[in-house]
């Protein structure tokens, strides 16, 4: 018996005129569900956003009600008028405190998610990630120069402390790559030269600190550390078109990530320019990375264990892992952010020390599974 | 050689590899629709000039098509050695990598690339493992997909990198039983590089040997496959016989000659 992996066979016996013309279409293609992005895996991560959403713009010292909430936020739809049961105070604590907050970690979180599925693809190594490549830390160097010292590369459109991120993302990521390729490499040598590039980094960047006075040296720490305080809308509107850019640019290539996964030469004689795409990718990964950082310093392990759940729960192909780290990523540093805020009250975690508590294990039991490093 | 046009000519390829020369001034002509066997010892150059025609390695010396392009990924397609099979990939989307020479930069594949996929599929018996995993099949299996990836990319011209040495004597007779078959009923030009002297006699229009990066003999198998020349060039004694009109090279020859012991070949 032999299994023909839809219901074509039951429909072959149907002798329906007005049926076979549907089943023709359907017995013609065999490969319909290659690479699909399944409108359920979309629909539970848009979920989870929502959820996750709801419950970080409810959690707090200030309890806000659900109802509250949903109706403040709906009133503020145009073309509906609903009378918000919220106080005028709860109403600022909403909108200049929790949900610039929310979105800000929402944003974050989808740029280190696609960040770091780009960089596992054009990389082909699952354990990639901004934060392991060095990419983090050269940003957070660059970061440093440019918040405690003043260093200017913006340029254009690019303010001074994305830019200098950028530029220390990119020398981050060239290092490593290159130790990557150096002769007598392994997929594990990539994750190497990343250690070293980000001890490097951050080995500069301690440098740097102590240059700075006390006050100065104090708050540059504390945005090093991850954190997603802020005061309005300012961090969004400056991370905001980055995410927009560089998204489209990402998700535009997946495809590119999934014919790299049968390595550089095959994907050259299927008629791809591996280097080219290599290149494009890198750039938008890393831009994405540094303009994160720039607004909430060093928050790890985000890049890795978003599309690293997404491989195992949905699907192997970067056409599906890209568009889900961005919104699988969103609500995951959302959801840990809630935790950073309320775990020990009145005082507050850093949220990269919160992904790490969560992230850490997760890799060393990637490690230890020992599956992780091969495409 | 047949009266066909010549569907790729090498002129000259060089090929250096850490200041070694790998191949030598290689000139070879290879007629539309033929079956062009690539033989010789290991490190002989076989799948160096195979890649040099894939465009995979740097060579001097020219290699063009029949209208004097240099072939692209829409020209020829490659069967490698050891493909590599992604964990996770269904060989559906394993055949649809085959359309990404036919793709814009940002393209998707459209219903089109679908239906030649499919039909691929279908034609080499693959249906029932369009959703399987590439990286679970056997062998044969594998092998079969990969030939299907290959005649999805729907190049006129199809390079084999051994591409059986890795199957049993069955499944490697079925997987180039299956190019023949494609070779004859589309009018593929076929080269390949192949380690069973017999079997490259059997398949093969036309084999060239390849010894130390040169090219030493270049023509019909009965010509090419000289019991002397062949003894030489694989520094071991082999006999060449005729079984059913077929030519068998063996190794281990019955002659009076005292066995002569020459350490393992490195392979």
């Amino acid at each position: 018996m032999t299994f023909t992996g839809g219901s074509s066979d039951s429909f072959a016996e149907v002798d329906a005129p007005a049926r076979s013309e549907a089943l023709v279409e359907e017995r013609e293609l065999l490969t319909g569900g290659a690479y699909r992005l399944s409108p359920i895996a979309v629909a539970s991560a848009i979920g989870m956003l929502i959820v996750v959403g709801l419950l970080s713009a409810t959690s707090g010292a200030a309890g806000l009600p659900v109802t509250g909430v949903l109706s403040s936020l709906l009133d503020h739809v145009p073309l509906i008028d609903l009378d918000s049961s919220l106080t005028i105070r709860q109403e600022s604590v909403l909108f200049q405190i929790r949900l610039p907050r929310l979105v800000l970690g929402m944003l974050v979180g989808a740029s280190l998610g696609m960040a770091g599925a780009s960089y596992q693809g054009i990389f082909r190594n699952p354990l990639a990630d901004p934060y392991f490549l060095g990419v983090s830390a050269g940003a957070g160097f660059g970061a440093v120069l440019a918040f405690g010292f003043g260093l200017d590369l913006g340029w254009g459109p690019f303010d001074a402390v994305p830019a200098a991120a950028f530029v220390g993302a990119l020398l981050a990521v060239t290092a490593s790559a290159t130790i990557a390729r150096g002769p007598g490499s392994s997929p594990g040598t990539l994750l190497l030269g990343g250690v070293a590039m980000a001890a490097l980094f951050s080995a500069a960047q301690t440098y740097a600190l102590q240059r700075l006075d006390e006050t100065r040296a104090r708050e540059v720490l504390s945005w090093l550390f991850g954190q997603l305080s802020t005061s309005g809308w300012g961090a969004i509107a400056l991370l905001g078109p980055y995410v927009a850019v560089c998204g489209a640019v990402l998700l535009a290539h997946r495809r590119h990530l999934d014919v790299l996964r049968v390595g550089d030469d095959e994907a050259r004689s299927l008629g791809l320019d591996p280097a080219r795409s290599r290149m494009i990718v890198i750039v938008a990964a890393s831009l994405l990375t540094a303009a994160a950082v720039s607004v909430s310093g060093l928050i790890g392990f985000v890049g890795l264990v978003v599309p690293h759940m997404i491989r195992l729960m949905v699907s192997h192909s970067y056409r599906v892992i890209v568009p889900l780290s961005a919104l699988a990523g969103g609500a995951f540093l959302a959801f840990v952010d809630i935790g950073a805020r309320t775990l020990v009250v009145p005082s507050e975690l850093p949220v990269g020390v919160v992904t790490a508590f969560v992230g850490a294990p997760f890799f060393a039991f990637l490690l230890w599974r020992g599956k992780g490093v091969e495409a | 050689m047949s009266g066909a046009p010549d569907a790729l000519v090498c002129r000259g390829v060089t090929v250096e590899y850490r200041k070694r020369v790998v191949l030598s001034h290689v000139d070879l002509a290879v007629g539309a629709g033929e079956w062009l066997g690539l033989i010789g010892p290991n490190g002989a150059g076989k799948s160096t000039l195979l890649r040099s025609i894939a465009g995979l390695t740097d060579h001097s010396g020219t290699i063009s098509l029949s209208d004097g392009r240099t072939p692209a990924a829409t020209d020829l397609a490659l069967v490698p050695q050891s493909p590599l099979l992604p964990l996770g990939m269904s060989v559906a989307e394993y055949v649809l990598l085959g359309r990404t020479a036919h793709l814009g930069w940002l393209a998707r594949e459209s219903r089109a690339d679908h239906q030649i996929a499919s039909s691929v599929l279908r034609r080499l018996d693959l249906e029932r493992f369009a959703r399987r995993a590439v990286a679970s099949l056997s062998g044969g299996e594998a092998q079969r997909v990969v030939v299907a990836r290959a005649l999805a990319q729907q190049s006129p011209l199809l390079l084999l990198d051994e591409p059986t040495s890795a199957l049993d004597i069955g499944h490697q007779a079925g997987v180039l039983e299956l190019v023949d078959d494609l070779r004859q009923s589309d009018g593929l030009t076929v080269i390949a590089a192949m380690h069973d002297l017999t079997t490259a006699a059997r398949f093969a229009d036309r084999l060239a040997l390849l010894h130390e990066g040169e090219l030493i003999a270049n023509g019909p198998p009965q010509d090419v496959l000289d019991a002397n020349l062949l003894s030489q060039v694989y520094s071991t004694a082999l006999s060449v016989r005729t079984i059913d009109d077929e030519l068998v090279v063996l190794a281990s020859p019955r002659t009076n000659r005292p066995t002569r012991h020459t350490p393992p070949e490195r392979t």
